[in-house]
């Protein structure tokens, strides 16, 4: 008597499992049930588990019956001439989806020459074991597998063409590549994801070898002349947004350009470049901290003297200027209306993004690198034939990491380059590569690729032969133009008097705890200090009750709040360390400072 | 034959030493001026070796100890598929020594034999006695008499159901047990239900039957003359009173244990000796040295303390540096009501208040100014 579950929940026995299982399948195959049930018969616990909810990841497999896949060759040629569907292959009981429960029953031969008697299921292709980014990988097979797994992280990391309408887009950031190109070595994905709408990188011609030590530790050479031609710039497009509120009692912020006695009124020059409506003017080249609109708020909490200061107006500054760090054009102006009929400004800021030191690139096969030297055409080494290579690649990240698939990547688009043909290479099913040496071999070059090539100062033959090709190659969302940073003085936080923190608002970089022992370790006491002198501050302290004084500065005396004016010195001491006197103090834990001899 | 030039140098170097030069001094056949000049090279250069004033040893221990550490715990818990005994092995086993546990994973018995009975048939024998042996272990069926209320127990071997009746008497509280054909009935004095019956049974089949309680597994092995048994559970107290075993080789991985059974010094060689080992084992090269200074540190009081809030860093002076590590509100608090004072003399509470610190380039003060020039 087998238990059976329904969505979790017991309903009942059953005397015949398999049965009942086998109905089940029946009718879901011949449209009797929803082709949304999946059943399954747990030998073990002799249990007979029903799922119909929501939230099941299933997948599509061919019904194998005897050994023959019930999808044949006329319904393919059917489902070509359209005149046949997919749901239609469902509905017949070709296909069918199995979750991971069913899975549990059902015994799947990957390929058709594989199919014995035995066989439940037939894979659709043996590729759909990879998922959507990692099918993007050519010739998966012949890589490591975790070298598969990094290159498809790397995909979702891509800069390319993410929406056709991003011109009318206000997305807070995005970055769309200039001419992005279709790969030359293709999958079933490129071309059943419509990738040729939204590709995310550009062929290069890559050249595998050193490059006077430049491309050391994955770092990569690449040829300034490509830059100059295009080669892999994108569009950085970020949207800063302003309202206009209504406040309680009728008060409401005003767009335009600020009088100067406003409160942060933050001097003529800032508003310069705004015309007279305070919003940005579209192409309108903007630095860091420029502002974009100009704005002013009512000062919502007065305090008890601000009401009575004449000449100052009681509202305040609050335009929106561009982040810190970034620069760019203005690209779009929307001026519109919120739900509430408040008015809502916003404005997109292009920035162009040309690749530079310090930014990563990837091909598809988790060999990522960053550009280390931008060399001029003439230096490049060139081929026989005058081809200059746009990437330097580093031969000895090959071995270790054994990503044969870029090899045969570069060769597969070496030949579709000279052809004119795109190259498929899914997983499991690639264009060998015996094919791919005898067309290179048709094209008049060399079968392994490698080509004959001149050192480009001096124009000496290199000794040795160099393999060259193509690749498909990403920009990666990691510019350095968004992540460089450095302070030297600046903004400090108001509660502890140390910097602030992040990049964004231009802050240091901290010295943390580990650090910290480094220095103590080596002895260097004095530098250490000067480390976290950042929020040092002169503490008065009355020698008599070990409190912290308060420094009267009209009459230019320090009075202790306990005993007058008595004898109150000056402690140097981090402003932290004078809070946590404070909070001790407001825990009512008297903490008496008791000051030695100088 | 050198007397009197060993004494006078033994109170400036270690005994170890001292056994060194005397090897070296054999070997090159050394004269006594030669083994004097030698000895006062070595006192030389250990001279140097020391650590100057104002050198951290505290941290720079932790840093050689943690770094190599932090290198450990990705290898650890790989150990797929690996069959034999299970040994807490990496991280998790240093964090037990340096932490101090009471309860350890896989505690551990080396025991050797005296010399007179060193070999393989004591060995096998005294590997096969010292293992617990429950009443589960040798039984072969137990059911539940629900008509007389009696729990019956079938024994794999027959021939012991006397001995093991009287043991279930002796240690299982109000029952009565006998052999009746072929099995041992264990009847109840008083009247139970069947939940108390069920009970009962449990309690009955985790009586001793033999061997030392706490000792699961015990594997012989050879180690050059030496017959070695390994064992998984610890009772060093009883094991050293066997007459076989050589209690002056014998040792546990307990700290406490050893600490109990042997002393305070044993206990902090237990420390060095399974620190050491563990991280050797993961092929990390530590200087002993950093680990005899936790040793020390660990158990220089008398007892052993662990690195943490309880023990080594609970002990702290620095009410301030003791807030800033952990359970801030009690060492405030408690500094408070006893109006303790901090004396700001370790490095920590000074680097919170932004002082130069009271160590390396720090530790030195002028003691006299010199007069201004006028």
């Amino acid at each position: 008597m087998a238990n059976v579950f329904v969505n979790g929940r017991f309903i009942g026995v059953a005397p015949e499992a398999q049965k009942i299982v086998n109905m089940i399948r029946d009718g879901r195959r011949t449209g009797k049930f929803s082709d949304q049930t999946n059943v399954a018969y747990h030998f073990n616990s002799d249990e007979v588990i029903i799922v119909t909810d929501s939230g099941r990841v299933r997948r599509p497999l061919v019904i194998v019956q005897n050994g023959k896949p019930k999808l044949q060759q006329a319904d393919i040629d059917k489902l070509r001439k359209g005149e046949i569907n997919w749901s239609d292959l469902l509905k017949t009981g070709v296909i069918e989806y199995l979750d991971a429960e069913e899975e549990e029953n059902a015994y799947i031969a990957l390929r058709e020459s594989n199919l014995t008697t035995q066989h439940t299921h037939l894979e659709l292709n043996p590729a759909i074991i990879l998922g959507l980014s990692a099918s993007f990988v050519p010739y998966p097979e012949h890589n490591r597998g975790d070298r598969v797994n990094y290159g498809a992280k790397m995909v979702g990391q891509s800069i390319g063409l993410f929406a056709t309408n991003y011109l009318l887009r206000a997305d807070s950031k995005s970055n769309v590549m200039i001419y992005p190109q279709e790969p030359l070595v293709q999958t079933y994905m490129h071309t059943s994801q419509e990738f040729i709408e939204h590709p995310n990188g550009m062929n290069v011609v890559m050249a595998f070898g050193s490059f006077e030590g430049y491309n050391m530790e994955d770092a990569i050479v690449i040829n300034k002349n490509s830059i100059e031609r295009g080669l892999l710039w994108s569009y950085m497009y970020r949207t800063y947004e302003a309202e206009q509120k209504r406040y309680m009692g009728g008060q409401e912020d005003v767009i335009g350009i600020p009088s100067p006695n406003v409160r942060g009124y933050a001097g003529e020059d800032a508003y310069k470049h705004l015309p007279e409506d305070g919003i940005i003017n579209p192409e309108t080249k903007v630095n860091s901290d420029d502002i974009l609109i100009a704005r002013t708020s009512p000062l919502r909490f007065l305090g008890t003297m601000d009401q009575f200061i004449t000449g100052i107006e009681n509202i305040r500054e609050t335009s929106v200027a561009l982040r810190h760090g970034d620069e760019g054009i203005v690209d779009r102006v929307f001026v519109s209306e919120t739900i509430d009929g408040t008015k809502l400004i916003k404005i997109v800021v292009r920035d162009p993004k040309i690749p530079e030191i310090g930014d990563k690139l990837a091909s598809r096969h988790g060999q990522k690198g960053v550009i280390a030297i931008v060399v001029p055409q003439e230096d490049m080494p060139f081929s026989e034939d005058g081809t200059v290579p746009d990437i330097v690649f580093n031969s000895h990240s090959i071995p270790s990491r054994m990503t044969m698939g870029q090899l045969l990547e570069v060769i597969a688009a070496k030949v579709a380059a000279l052809s004119g043909k795109p190259i498929f290479a899914p997983a499991f099913g690639g264009v060998p590569e015996e094919q791919l040496r005898s067309s290179l071999k048709k094209l008049g070059y060399k079968e392994d690729g490698k080509e004959t090539m001149y050192e480009g100062r001096g124009g000496r033959r290199l000794s040795s032969q160099i393999f060259m090709g193509c690749c498909f190659y990403k920009k990666l969302d990691h510019l350095v133009s968004n992540k460089i940073h450095a302070r030297s003085r600046g903004p400090v936080t108001l509660l502890t008097k140390q910097p602030t923190e992040g990049r964004s608002k231009e802050g240091g970089l901290r010295l943390g705890e580990m650090e910290k022992d480094v220095l103590i370790a080596h002895g260097a006491a004095l530098t250490l200090k000067e480390r976290f002198d950042s929020d040092k501050t002169l503490v008065p302290i009355c020698t008599k009750c070990g409190m912290v004084a308060t420094n009267d500065r009209i009459r230019n005396t320090k009075i202790c709040p306990l005993d007058g004016e008595s004898n109150i010195v000056d402690v140097e001491m981090s402003y932290a360390f004078k809070l946590m006197l404070d909070e001790l103090k407001s825990m009512l834990i008297y903490q008496k400072v008791v000051v030695g001899e100088e | 034959m050198s007397e009197e030039s060993q004494t006078s140098y033994s109170d400036k170097l270690p005994n170890k030493f001292m056994e060194q030069i005397e090897e070296v001094a054999k070997t090159k056949r050394l004269n006594k001026e030669q083994k004097g000049k030698l000895t006062e090279e070595v006192i030389k250069v250990m001279e140097e070796r020391k650590f100057e004033p104002g050198e951290v040893i505290g941290i720079i221990t932790a840093q050689s100890i943690s770094e190599p550490s932090t290198q450990m715990t990705m290898r650890t818990y790989h150990f797929a598929g690996t069959a034999g005994m299970k040994v807490t092995y990496g991280l998790p086993r240093l964090m037990e020594i340096f932490d101090a546990k009471k309860e350890l994973e896989t505690p551990m018995m080396t025991i050797l034999l005296k010399k007179d009975f060193n070999n393989v048939e004591t060995a096998k024998k005294l590997a096969e006695y010292i293992v617990e042996k429950k009443l589960a272990a040798i039984t072969k069926s137990v059911s539940l008499n629900l008509n007389d209320m009696t729990i019956e127990v079938e024994l794999t071997d027959k021939k012991r159901e006397n001995s093991v009746a009287k043991i279930i008497k002796e240690f299982v509280k109000d029952v009565d047990a006998k052999p009746v054909r072929d099995k041992i009935v264990i009847t109840p004095r008083t009247e139970l239900d069947i939940k108390e019956l069920q009970k009962v049974k449990d309690k009955a089949m985790n009586v001793k039957i033999e061997g030392i309680s706490g000792v699961q597994n015990a594997v012989v092995r050879r180690e050059g003359e030496d017959w070695i048994i390994n064992t998984i559970g610890t009772d060093l107290d009883s094991v050293i009173k066997l007459k076989d075993v050589d209690e002056k080789r014998t040792i546990s991985n307990d700290i406490y244990e050893v600490a109990k059974v042997f002393g305070i010094e044993a206990a902090r060689n237990v420390i060095m000796v399974e620190a050491l080992k563990t991280l050797q084992e993961q092929g990390l090269d530590v200087d002993v040295r950093y680990i005899m200074l936790v040793g020390d540190i660990m158990t220089f009081s008398g007892e052993v303390n662990s690195i943490g809030r309880y023990g080594v860093a609970g002990s702290k002076t620095s009410i301030l540096a003791r807030a800033a590590f952990e359970e801030t509100i009690k060492h405030l608090v408690r500094a408070s009501i006893r109006n303790e004072a901090d004396e700001f003399k370790g490095i920590f509470e000074n680097v919170m208040i932004g002082q130069v610190i009271p160590s390396g380039t720090g530790m030195f003060d002028l003691i006299a100014k010199r007069e201004e020039q006028s």
